[in-house]
């Protein structure tokens, strides 16, 4: 029975996703009840494992392929970190998506899709096995473009094919570094390093740059981060998707994967490469955030804020030093949940008000007030102010830097504090200080709207609060770090 | 056994049956043969085992001088492949209009045609006698060549009278081969020609076979016959030409480098071969990039992807043959033959839907054909999928084999030719995708195709994604009986 | 000069007039029926293989009868498609080959 939970995780995805395909477009009850009903069913199974997990147990599901191609799902603490995020997540979407959506075209085709990039970041990660995790990788890439390009006009298209000029190509280099090492080393489990030795020091090195460009390119590390701001135009619980659910995640959760478990943080740092992984994170989170201070659209902004952010969970994988690791696996959880907040107001601040411009915003905070309460509260945990989300993480990785003799890097937070503070603080301003325009609207009478954004924003506050807690993400992190990293 | 006489049997008393049967009885048989023969795959695919390989000697006769068919993994599967393929392409045919739209003689015409293919390609899966082979290989050329100009226009009967001028080369060159061979060692049997004592005019028999089979597999640079043919044909006939017959020829090749001569193999005519794939990769692709009418980039999208078959043969034969890549190398090609042939046939199949419906094939027709006709659409693009090699498909477990036994053989450069030309597959089906996909200018076509119609294509696409999923099953048929020079050396 | 030399002698010239014919002749006919020289020419060669050793091997006998067949069938389906091609364009040639004619 335990080892069918992995593909039991799976199948509350791929179930819904299926059938909606198939859906017409007026039978709303039952796709919204499917997909309501999966992401319900995926978190409770994750709650009813959480504290197996946590006391140490392990479930595993071997498919056999092809020799060589192993399909193996394993859920270990690091796994259910991940998918315990994307599935609450999912399920806020969810509901979300569906007040979204109300009776707008094509909804089977969106939801099938939807459900689909979530079977694929469930895969990724409870991916056991290199082959595996490409996957699911591969399956993410394809399930998010007809997302992307929901619309279906010109400007979805452009930015759809932007993402895949992207994807593919990397993906491609991917698959080469996947296939160069495991032609030396059979094939590469998550438990147990490969022996690289086979393989020379310059090769080795350069399998690890294809790696970090193959995973870097959904992780939206510049420069290959282009694609991830002319992704806005699709519709907002796209966003919601590609910012803190599914894509860039999984491009962050790649980064984790190969450098502890393909490569290892030894052979990391005796290669040399740890430090230029750092610097180039670094330079992301602060190129993020000089492009997102230029931006004058709110989602534009955003996604740059998305492209810096999400740095910070490479910069604590390449430090690699405990406090550091901790850090960065706990702000895969934080930047999910406070990012996600933020996309969901600014997707209500356009339904609702019309209201895309960062202009538009003046006044807005009074006649939105649930609103804009969620969006300043992820605004300002962004910026790290204490006691919320964002600082937790960040003093960790100041300490990790320190920790690592890096101290320069604490000059990059220092920066990206304060580049944080100037992009989001006049926005905060223009809500909350500033009067209306005259013939401004905006209500919030849809409530399925502002419940998840409110919950998120609830739970971001609480990851901040409760950081103590052995089973807040902090908490969760740390015993992933001691139990798998610091053996 | 029996099934085995029933798969080459059942075609042809159903290609003399169509010539003289009236039309609506036609129609009533195909169906069933179909399912017959599927029934028939089925029970061949379940008797084979890896012991003893299904043998039949015709008439009793052992070789020098009776003929020898035999049912190994790599014919088993080909046969399973040509089943589904054929099954899907006559349901098109016999739901469509379109072979009776194009005048009683083509609808006259296509079903003694299409059996009689079928029947020629079980034929050169299962001979193991080189001049048995020509034959199958002429009675396969000349049901293409009339299955090309099955539509009469001035263009298709160009386009089939250049194929049949390429055909009738190879076929010669062939020819002119094996009468070297018998020449030289007095039989042609592949099993008895493998223990020979190696002779002089050997070398230059097996080029000459080689040269003639490269032409009819379209191989670039003889390449320039198979746009235009599988272009004008009929899409239920394009699906079968370019999903099946470039097969047959490649099998052949196989048979020949691997099973009959394999200490010919020389590593400079070996990486020559896989020179000529890549160009044909690389051309290939560029061409149908520069398409404007879908049939043709689907066509020259043929001529790339056969292109990454010929990599086998620096990677399992010569000096590699005894080394560990080797099996992966020859089993990867194997599952890219099987899971192109399923792709392309779907993605003709879709096409020839979406002409019906918009009276062309010109790619800004296709305009927002994605709304109006999801199934189809996605059959497509499941097909691209497996095209382009991405996961899971069985295009990405072919793939993967290759490229892991290309590092492991320290030619990298065959997979970097795999991994190229996949980002260049993906460019060149990204437009016609994108061209569906987008919003409709004018409302969509009245009449549609059924469901039923539009799951055909799918069912195809989708058996291209399940061989990847489950790859494990046709690994194992593959592994049957698979030739020395291609066993796991380690 | 044996019997079987002038055998494969005389298919080396079928096949080296009909390979002439197939690069020189753009009219279709004429291509047929310089395949069909080079095939006759491979048969009478394949028929002196046979004599090898002084015994009579049956064999390529059956092997020519077969190939012959083959042949005509061929050639019935190409000079077919040629009488449809001209009577389609007026010109028993191939349209990228019809030049100056």
């Amino acid at each position: 029975m335990t080892a069918l939970l992995p593909l039991l995780l799976l199948l509350t995805s791929l179930v819904p996703a299926a059938i909606s395909f198939f859906l017409a477009q007026d039978s709303y009850g039952l796709r919204n009840a499917l997909n309501l009903g999966g992401a319900l069913l995926k978190a409770g199974l994750i709650v009813a494992m959480l504290f197996a997990v946590a006391g140490g147990a392990v479930y595993e599901t071997t498919i056999p392929l092809a020799p060589g191609l192993v399909l193996l799902l394993k859920i270990d603490a690091l796994a259910l970190l991940f998918v315990s995020l994307s599935a609450a997540l999912w399920l806020l979407t969810t509901i979300y998506a569906i007040a979204y959506f109300g009776t707008k075209p094509q909804q089977s085709r969106f939801f099938g899709f939807f459900s689909l990039c979530v079977f694929a970041t469930t895969g990724i990660a409870l991916s056991g096995s290199l082959i595996s995790f490409f996957i699911f990788f591969e399956l993410l890439t394809l399930s998010t473009w007809p997302l992307v390009s929901h619309k279906q006009d010109a400007a979805s298209l452009r930015a759809a094919r932007s993402y895949l000029l992207y994807a593919l190509p990397c993906s491609t280099l991917l698959l080469v570094a996947i296939v160069w090492l495991e032609s030396a080393t059979g094939p590469v489990l998550f438990d147990e390093t490969p022996d690289l030795d086979a393989l020379d020091r310059s090769s080795q090195q350069a399998i690890f740059a294809l790696f970090i460009v193959g995973v870097g390119m959904k992780a939206a590390i510049v420069p290959l981060h282009g694609w991830l701001p002319s992704a806005m135009a699709a519709p907002a619980p796209v966003s919601a998707l590609l910012h803190a659910v599914a894509v860039v995640k999984a491009g962050a959760f790649g980064v984790v994967r190969v450098v502890y478990d393909v490569f290892g943080v030894a052979r990391v740092t005796d290669l040399g490469v740890g430090m230029p992984l750092a610097v180039l994170a670094s330079a992301t989170i602060l190129w993020g955030s000089i492009r997102a201070l230029q931006q004058t659209e709110i989602k534009k902004r955003l996604a740059y804020s998305t492209v810096s952010q999400v740095s910070c969970i490479v910069l604590g994988a390449a430090l690699a030093s405990p406090y550091a690791v901790i850090g960065g696996l706990a702000h895969l959880v934080h930047q999910g949940l406070m990012k996600i907040t933020l996309f969901f107001c600014a997707g209500i601040y356009d339904e609702r008000a019309g209201v895309r411009d960062i202009a538009g915003l003046d006044g807005l905070g009074w006649r939105m007030p649930w609103t804009s309460a969620c969006f300043s509260l992820g605004a300002l945990g962004m910026i790290g102010l204490p006691p919320l989300a964002g600082f937790v993480t960040k003093i960790y990785l100041g300490i990790g830097a320190l920790q690592a003799e890096a101290a320069w890097v604490l000059a990059v937070l220092g920066a990206s504090t304060l580049l944080n503070a100037a992009y989001f603080l006049p926005l905060l301003a223009r809500l909350w200080f500033r009067e209306a325009a005259p013939d401004a609207r905006g209500d919030e009478r849809v409530p399925a709207l502002v419940v998840p954004a409110v919950v998120a924003a609830l739970a971001a506050l609480g990851a901040g609060l409760l950081a103590a807690s052995p089973l807040s993400p902090l908490g969760w992190a740390t015993l992933i770090t001691e139990r798998e990293y610091l053996r | 056994m029996t099934a085995l006489v029933a798969l080459l049997a059942l075609p042809l008393a159903g290609a003399l049956a169509a010539v003289v049967l009236p039309h609506g009885a036609v129609r009533g048989m195909v169906p069933a043969l179909s399912v017959a023969m599927l029934a028939a795959t089925a029970v061949l695919v379940a008797g084979l085992s890896a012991q003893a390989p299904t043998r039949l000697k015709l008439g009793q006769w052992p070789p020098p001088v009776g003929i020898v068919l035999e049912v190994d993994g790599l014919a088993a599967a080909l046969i399973a492949m040509t089943a589904l393929v054929m099954t899907a392409a006559a349901l098109a045919a016999l739901r469509s209009e379109q072979p009776a739209a194009a005048g009683a003689r083509a609808a006259f015409g296509f079903w003694p045609l299409m059996l009689l293919l079928w029947a020629a390609l079980n034929a050169v899966f299962v001979s193991r006698d080189l001049f048995n082979l020509y034959v199958g290989l002429e009675l396969l050329s000349l049901a293409s060549v009339g299955l090309v100009a099955i539509g009469g226009k001035p263009e298709a009967l160009a386009a089939a009278m250049r194929y049949m001028l390429f055909a009738l080369v190879g076929s010669l060159l062939y020819l002119a081969g094996v009468v070297l061979v018998y020449a030289a060692h007095g039989t042609l049997d592949i099993g008895l020609l493998a223990d020979r004592t190696p002779a002089k005019p050997d070398a230059l028999a097996l080029a000459l076979m080689t040269a003639g089979l490269m032409a009819k597999t379209a191989l670039f640079p003889f390449h320039v016959w198979l746009p235009p043919a599988h272009g004008s044909a009929p899409a239920p006939a394009s699906a079968m030409l370019s999903a099946l017959v470039p097969k047959a020829s490649f099998v052949i090749l196989l048979r020949l480098w691997f099973e009959a001569m394999p200490d010919r193999a020389q590593d400079g005519a070996l990486v020559l071969l896989a020179v000529l794939g890549t160009a044909a990769v690389i051309w290939g692709s560029l061409r149908a990039l520069l398409q404007t009418r879908l049939k043709l980039v689907v066509a020259y999208s043929t001529v790339a992807q056969i292109g990454y078959l010929f990599l086998v043969f620096p990677l399992a034969g010569g000096g590699s043959a005894e080394m560990p890549w080797s099996a992966g190398a020859w089993t990867g090609v194997l599952f890219l033959a099987l899971a192109h042939g399923l792709a392309k046939a779907a993605m003709f199949l879709a096409v020839g839907q979406w002409m019906a419906v918009t009276g062309s094939d010109r790619l800004d027709a296709m305009r927002g054909l994605a709304t109006a006709m999801p199934m189809t659409s996605f059959a497509f693009a499941l097909a691209a999928v497996t095209l382009v090699g991405l996961p899971p498909s069985g295009g990405f477990t072919g793939k993967y084999l290759l490229m892991t036994s290309a590092f492991a053989a320290g030619q990298w450069m065959w997979a970097l030719v795999l991994a190229g030309g996949g980002l260049l597959a993906a460019a060149y089906l990204y437009r016609p995708l994108a061209i569906l996909f987008a919003r409709a200018d004018a409302p969509g076509p009245a009449t549609l195709p059924t469901r039923g119609m539009q799951a055909i294509p799918l069912c195809l696409a989708g058996a291209a994604i399940a061989l990847g999923i489950a790859s494990e099953t046709p690994f194992e048929l593959l592994s049957i009986g698979r030739p020395a020079a291609a066993e796991d050396g380690s | 000069m044996s019997g079987v030399t002038l055998y494969a002698l005389t298919g080396a010239a079928l096949v080296g007039t009909g390979f002439f014919g197939l690069i020189a002749a753009r009219h279709l006919l004429r291509r047929v029926l310089a395949f069909n020289l080079i095939g006759s020419g491979l048969f009478v060669y394949l028929g002196a293989a046979g004599a090898r050793g002084g015994e009579a091997d049956p064999v390529p006998q059956a092997l020519i009868i077969t190939g012959i067949v083959v042949a005509l069938s061929a050639s019935a389906l190409a000079v077919g498609l040629i009488v449809a091609l001209a009577r389609a364009r007026g010109r028993a040639m191939l349209p990228e080959e019809d030049v100056g004619g």
